[in-house]
């Protein structure tokens, strides 16, 4: 079929600007089915906001942007979308199938009947992220690394083409941020989904991602973690001497706030 | 005891009021799920300004009513989005509100009596033709909360998501809280501003503690709200005292129990589910975790030192 063999994603020459702020310039980037993409920079350059462009909720001042082939537009099924910062702590008044739920039919009008197939897909899901043990449980109680695992189940309810993750390693420790990229990647290969990561460290993310999209100082570079995440390249990008430092296999950038 | 039932504005009380507990019952889920409790409060009382403006007018009180808690909803739905200020926005509204309706009253040189029973309700003195068209507004309210349910509900928790998906979040928003403004118009003309708070609150943070499935929250509440108005109303006939003074105490020694006890079951359910999700993780992908533990704390060391 046609329509697959071209990118999920192009964004051509798209400059974003808030009033007189420019956020991001000339951004060139190319996302296939299936690509596993981290997107790295510091706090501020314009992560989420991309995120956002994407989904629709913000226009660009210039350039060009395809999902699917498509200009962005609200509502779109293709995207599964999880935000950061989400607060679920006081949320005693929702179980956790609740919540995903909401990503097969929360927008639609209607009280909405309970009905086999319903159920089935979110049972379905739920046991794709293996979260079932805990899916009657109140969402207040469940842990960052339990709720991230709803979150990005909800997202996949529409079986997307491309998932939208915002930070889902913020705030967890060590152990559920590494069962969160098992997951992320199990879920990009066997659905073939392209997935964008947005992440504030690229250590857990290393052995998994195919590209890296990294943001900084308005300016942005995408390519694999060799071409990236170089001395070279990030001075270019920060446009200020940085030193890329490796030590015990883990890559660490220094000289510039990441 | 129960010959009191026999009389026909007794009977009134009865119908009317169980109509406005189950619209208010429905409505105080959302409320409290969007985080606009005091709005729930301030409405009311917004109200009672509008109907004092109406009474010094000379118009229908209910216009007032309407004018005064429209406009409040749709300053609080835009100006209100941030849960962060929300509460500050509908204070200062409020406040503003109620100046508006001191000053109204002592513009009036007459008694405000019809004024006054906004504020208490006159339960007990309601026509056939009052029960008729609290009945069909109360039918029509329910009917568009059943329309925008889901829209809402996912709003309600999870705005980012949903107005990425299409739904229009602002909008809904308004529109819920223009929604509750026309019920309290006409539902404080039957039961009282104070009463209509108890109604609107007591039963939904209740049934949330009770229940988690939002669904079965709202019909807990549904039941508590005609329960508290049945038995209010009941003891009110039979007793002395005001009727708001019973549905009040009762609504607060359901709740009290309730919010107390509540993380027993609520904590007990939870951890039981948790401890199991937890084992089947680690058996599910075994040895792989461990490693990955220590390399992480080797981590943390390093990025220490180099930064």
């Amino acid at each position: 079929m046609d329509e697959y063999k071209e990118p999920v994603l192009e964004l051509e020459h798209v400059k974003i600007q808030f009033g007189k702020r420019t956020i991001l310039d000339d951004v060139n980037v190319s996302i296939n089915e299936g690509e596993f993409i981290a997107i790295l920079g510091p706090n501020g350059a314009g992560k989420s906001t991309l995120l956002k462009l994407l989904l629709g909720l913000i226009k660009p001042r210039a350039g060009i942007v395809r999902v699917l082939g498509r200009p962005p537009r609200r509502g779109n099924s293709d995207i599964g979308y999880a935000p950061q910062h989400r607060v679920l702590e006081a949320d005693l008044a929702l179980r956790a199938r609740d919540v995903v739920g909401f990503g097969l039919d929360g927008h639609r009008w209607g009280i909405g009947i309970p009905n086999h197939k319903h159920r089935a897909s979110i049972d379905a899901i739920l046991r794709e992220v293996d979260a079932t043990a805990f899916a009657n449980a109140p969402v207040g109680q469940l842990s960052g690394g339990e709720q991230q695992r709803l979150l990005i189940a909800q997202a996949l309810l529409s079986n997307p083409r491309l998932l939208l993750l915002d930070e889902p390693l913020a705030n967890l420790d060590i152990i559920h941020e590494q069962e969160i990229v098992t997951l992320v990647q199990h879920i990009c290969r066997s659905r073939n989904v392209a997935v964008m990561l947005v992440s504030h460290d690229i250590n857990p993310l290393l052995p998994v991602v195919d590209r890296v999209l990294y943001l900084a100082n308005g300016q942005s570079t995408i390519g694999t973690i060799d071409e990236v995440i170089t001395s070279a390249t990030l001075s270019k990008l920060y446009g200020s001497q940085v030193e890329v430092v490796q030590a015990l296999d883990r890559l660490f950038v220094v000289g510039a706030e990441t | 005891m129960f010959d009191i039932l026999q009389y026909q504005f007794i009977q009134n009380a009865f119908m009317a009021g169980t109509c406005v507990a189950i619209v208010a019952a429905v409505m105080g889920y959302f409320l409290i799920v969007r985080g606009l409790t005091f709005a729930g409060h301030a409405l009311p009382n917004i109200g009672f300004a509008g109907a004092a403006g109406a009474v010094l007018l000379g118009v229908d009180p209910v216009i007032g009513l309407l004018a005064f808690t429209i406009s409040a909803a749709i300053a609080i739905g835009i100006l209100g989005k941030n849960l962060r200020d929300r509460d500050v926005v509908v204070g200062i509204i409020m406040t503003f509100a109620l100046g508006l309706g001191i000053l109204f009253l002592s513009l009036y040189s007459g008694y405000a009596e019809r004024v006054y029973s906004i504020l208490f309700g006159q339960i007990v003195g309601i026509s056939q033709q009052n029960v008729l068209f609290t009945a069909t507004t109360s039918l029509l309210t329910l009917v568009v909360l059943l329309i925008i349910y889901r829209p809402l509900l996912f709003s309600s928790f999870d705005p980012e998501v949903a107005e990425a998906r299409g739904v229009p979040i602002n909008v809904l928003g308004v529109a819920f809280l223009v929604l509750v403004a026309i019920t309290v118009s006409i539902a404080v003309q039957i039961v009282g501003a104070l009463l209509f708070f108890t109604l609107l609150i007591g039963p939904a943070a209740t049934s949330v503690r009770i229940v988690q499935r939002p669904l079965w929250a709202i019909v807990l509440a549904v039941f508590l709200g005609i329960g508290y108005i049945w038995l209010g109303i009941f003891f009110a006939a039979n007793g002395n005292w005001p009727v708001s003074f019973y549905i009040a105490t009762i609504s607060f020694a359901v709740y009290l129990p309730v919010r107390l006890l509540s993380p027993l079951w609520i904590g007990h359910r939870a951890r039981k589910n948790i401890s199991t999700g937890k084992e089947t993780d680690q058996t599910s992908v075994p040895g792989r975790e461990i490693e990955q533990v220590d390399v992480v704390q080797t981590h943390g060391r390093v990025s220490g030192i180099t930064r």
